[in-house]
């Protein structure tokens, strides 16, 4: 006997569902990613290190980056690092002298500095995730520095300016934010062709996240280049100062959703610790509704509304004296499913999620045509998972037979749709009868 | 409140100090670059009251600082001045009176713009930036910093003494903590002058405020996504309330009576933090007991007690996945052992039991003896304390008790009783468990004693 059990390995929150992968784009990035990265090196190796001082402080400057952003999961891994690779890509002179590294030399330095400070962050998250990381890296560094320095070594930019500096500085900030637009769009198809979600909501959530991290990273890529132009490469450690501050702020963030995320998973376990609903039904929920409701193409902020209520649904029941029998609302009369979902969202109320999440657990056994999609989301898999899992009672094909006869009023005919998609393809699919649910990795 | 004449006075004297100081630019109308200036007055102007919004009221700086800093590099004290006075006397104050507190505001973060352009001048020079050499400018840049830093807090501690009698000590010993995020500011207002005052020109200064501001926006997240998440842990608690109604406000009390013994234990400020957590969540586990059983009223049978003592497990289960609750789950897996060994679930005696456990069945006791309850009245404070002293060696630490009684001492304890104060002589000793044991009513055998 002891006396504190060792703790159980950390599992995902909610398990992500996961279509068919189709690797072909994250491959063909990879490749030309490497591809891009052999022949830096063999180009440098050959011509030699141009200006070696400022190359080892940039490279310095991404391998702390990188280190510092070792420990945490979020879209943009390691914005100072980031940072850091586009001013190299962007640079122009430095302290007054011309630089002269050239493209090749630029993505060799990045990539090589990049490899070297991800090698903790390569050994500690499994996935794919920090490949696709380093892929968009190299890419991104690749595409800013052959914007970038053609126009500058050739002089087509200084004519293009007329020799201003504020329109130089103008000019960075352009290439910056184009090399932002593409990069987001090579992450969706990335994220899409590991996990086969569709495009358009992850190029959505993609460019959601440029307002936030993103803009700052390009900022402060701007400053930089303009910075060590001015001042030489001691200015690097004072510059990346500001963006150091937001990335642990970031970081502060990420740590304290996570914890939020796993109490709100808690406090869904509490139905089922109680004897409520029956175990891991909440979890399941969640899970399928969130990959319905990627399905249907809602963005990521929407999933984790959905995801919360979906968590949720059930609370409402520790508030009735007696047991529902198995756990099972998708019997009951309509009043009774509506005075437990009333009920519900008086606590969900209280939890500080926000009303929207408190909303759908409200209204999550009215008629389809009352309710927000959501509502309908979490409805349809709920009744699913009390026919088909939780108890027993039904076969997936019969279970979601049952909802499809109810589409007149009950259950919404897309969502059922959708929910036949998501449920054949776990049930049905072709690797292995149970199914697959990805660990996403990341925590946002 | 009426403001004191002394603090009319000193808004007064500042303003009129501040004029003197941007005097010499208005004088030398030709000589100050009116560009510069209205430029950054403007910009200033503009983040001011975005900084505010997003700060909320929330702790750091009261103002965003960087701008004022970059214009103390950028130009002569006289006319950096006159940078901070449009921006503060836009920006939205809290408090009245409102004008009051405006040409306060203007005239302090004058004279504190002027104080720091002052400093630039006297350890920089003139044409200071025009071949900024990095390591070397970077002390000098600081030292700016922290004038504009020393010269706002006194202002700052000056004004709270005399407009609003507060003691001046305790806002001058706020000072050297804030002095990290004024030499951030001050970086940040350095690389801004250097920038605008390079062939980049004031658009590339620009890119400076753009990570500070998400910076603060983060920070004003982190703080929502902090308070929604404490929401949800007293949800959990409340989910407890609906169950189990007579124990109403029980679990903050014992999260409060942990940390307090945990303080006097000289625990660090996060492990305190996990102690709360510990105490307030420790029946967190009654969510898994029927509701039938914890509304019964009158005694329990030996079934029924069973089924209630399986709550710390329960619990337990609960949180597991809550990353930062591991040494609190221990907690509330043991919070009913007893120090000899006859206590639930696993009979662990003396050290075995964990730290955080015997703390909070300390609390748990105490708590439960000084509130009223349905099978018992509440107790007086040092009855309770007798009694858990009376009881300490065989169910609870010794230690923990001792702090508990100390910390009582020195800070008292508020129980909010729920009904009539009049408390029931306590002589019972801890033979009879139920009295030292909060969530075991009497069984049918003892009650019949």
């Amino acid at each position: 006997m002891t006396a504190v059990p060792a703790p159980a390995a950390p599992a995902p929150l909610v398990p992500e569902y996961a279509r068919t992968r189709i690797p072909t784009a994250a491959g063909l990035a990879g490749a030309a990613a490497g591809a891009l990265t052999l022949l830096g090196l063999g180009w440098t190796f050959w011509h030699g290190l141009r200006q070696p001082h400022l190359a080892a402080a940039f490279a310095a400057l991404i391998v702390a980056g990188e280190l510092a952003a070792s420990r945490t999961g979020e879209r943009h891994t390691a914005p100072l690092a980031t940072a850091g690779a586009l001013a190299y890509a962007l640079l122009g002179e430095c302290a007054g002298t011309p630089a002269a590294h050239g493209v090749p030399q630029i993505v060799a330095v990045v990539s090589t500095a990049t490899l070297a400070g991800a090698v903790p962050r390569v050994a500690r998250v499994r996935g794919p995730f920090v490949a696709d990381q380093l892929t968009r890296r190299v890419l991104a560094t690749a595409f800013a520095a052959t914007c970038f320095q053609p126009l500058f070594t050739t002089g087509a930019l200084g004519r293009l300016t007329g020799g201003s500096g504020p329109a130089y500085a103008l000019c960075l900030v352009l290439v910056l934010a184009l090399t932002a637009l593409c990069d987001a769009v090579l992450g969706a198809a990335l994220a899409r062709s590991r996990n086969g979600w569709p495009f358009v909501p992850l190029l959505r959530d993609e460019l959601r996240a440029l307002r936030g991290i993103g803009s700052a990273m390009v900022a402060t890529g701007a400053v930089m280049a303009l910075a060590v132009a001015v001042a030489g490469a001691w200015a690097l450690p004072v510059f990346s100062l500001p963006l150091l501050l937001t990335q642990l702020q970031f970081r502060r963030y990420a740590a304290v959703r996570r914890t939020y995320r796993q109490t709100i998973a808690s406090l869904a376990r509490a139905t089922e610790i109680a004897g409520y609903t029956p175990a891991g039904h909440a979890r399941r929920v969640a899970a399928l509704s969130r990959a319905v409701g990627r399905e249907l193409g809602l963005a990521e902020a929407e999933l984790d509304v959905l995801e919360q209520a979906a968590l949720m649904h059930d609370i409402g029941q520790l508030s009735l004296v007696d047991p529902v029998p198995e756990g099972a609302t998708q019997p009951l009369a309509a009043t009774d499913r509506r005075r437990i979902a009333l009920l519900g969202s008086a606590v969900v109320r209280r939890t500080g999620v926000g009303t929207a999440v408190a909303r759908i657990v409200e209204r999550q056994a009215d008629p389809y045509r009352d309710q927000p999609l959501a509502a309908r989301i979490v409805r349809a898999a709920n009744d699913y998972d009390d026919l088909a899992a939780g108890s027993r009672l039904l076969r997936p094909l019969h279970a979601l037979e049952r909802l499809r006869l109810d589409t007149a009023s009950t259950y919404d005919p897309r969502v059922v749709g959708a929910l036949h998609g998501v449920v054949t393809r776990v049930a049905g699919g072709p690797a292995d009868g149970a199914g697959r649910a990805v660990d996403r990795g990341t925590d946002r | 409140m009426r403001m004191p004449a002394v603090g009319h006075a000193l808004i007064a004297g500042a303003a009129v100090c501040a004029l003197c100081c941007a005097a010499p630019a208005v004088v030398g109308w030709s000589r100050t670059p009116w560009g510069t200036v209205l430029l950054l007055a403007g910009l200033y102007a503009l983040c001011e009251p975005v900084w505010r919004v997003i700060q909320g009221g929330s702790e750091g700086l009261a103002g965003f600082y960087p701008v004022l800093l970059a214009a103390a590099f950028l130009l002569e004290p006289a006319q950096a001045a006159l940078v901070a006075v449009p921006g503060a006397l836009l920006a939205p104050v809290r408090g009245e009176p409102v004008a009051a507190r405006r040409i306060w505001r203007a005239a302090q973060l004058s004279l504190g713009t002027a104080a720091a352009a002052g400093a630039a001048w006297r350890l920089l020079g003139d044409g200071r930036l025009d071949r900024p050499a990095f390591p070397s400018l970077l002390l000098p840049g600081l030292a700016v910093a922290l004038v504009f830093c020393l010269a706002v807090g006194l202002l700052e501690a000056a004004v709270l003494a005399a407009a609003e009698r507060r003691p001046p000590r305790a806002a001058l010993r706020a000072l050297p903590g804030s002095v990290p995020p004024y030499l951030v500011h001050g970086l940040a207002g350095l690389m801004m002058a250097v920038l605008w005052h390079s062939r980049y020109g004031p658009v590339s200064a620009l890119f400076v405020l753009l990570p500070m501001h998400i910076s603060c926006w983060v920070f004003d997240r982190y703080h929502r996504e902090r308070a929604a998440h404490q929401a949800t842990i007293r949800a959990l608690v409340h989910a407890v309330d609906i169950k189990d109604r007579y124990t109403r406000g029980h679990s903050e009390r014992v999260g409060r009576a942990s940390v307090l013994i945990g303080r006097e234990l000289g625990l660090a400020e996060d492990r305190q933090e996990v102690l709360r957590f510990a105490g307030i969540l420790h029946d967190v586990g009654k969510l898994g007991v029927p509701t039938r059983i914890l509304r019964k009223d009158g005694p329990l049978t030996d079934d029924e007690r069973r089924i209630i003592q399986l709550h710390p497990e329960y619990g337990h289960e609960m949180v597991r996945g809550i990353g930062f609750l591991e040494d609190a789950r221990a907690a509330i897996l043991h919070h009913h052992e007893r120090l000899d060994g006859r206590g639930y679930p696993y009979g662990l005696a003396g050290t075995q039991i964990p730290e955080f456990a015997r703390v909070v069945a300390v609390a748990d006791a105490f708590d439960a003896m000084t509130s009223t309850r349905s099978y018992s009245r509440a107790r007086a404070v040092p009855a309770a304390l007798a009694e858990l002293q009376a009881c300490a060696g065989r169910q609870f630490d010794p230690r923990m008790v001792r702090a508990l009684v100390r910390a009582v001492g020195r800070h008292g304890w508020h129980a909010a009783v729920t009904s009539d104060e009049t408390a029931l002589p306590a002589a019972t000793v801890c033979k009879n468990a139920s009295a030292t044991e909060s969530d075991d009513r009497p069984t049918r055998s003892e009650g019949a004693r």
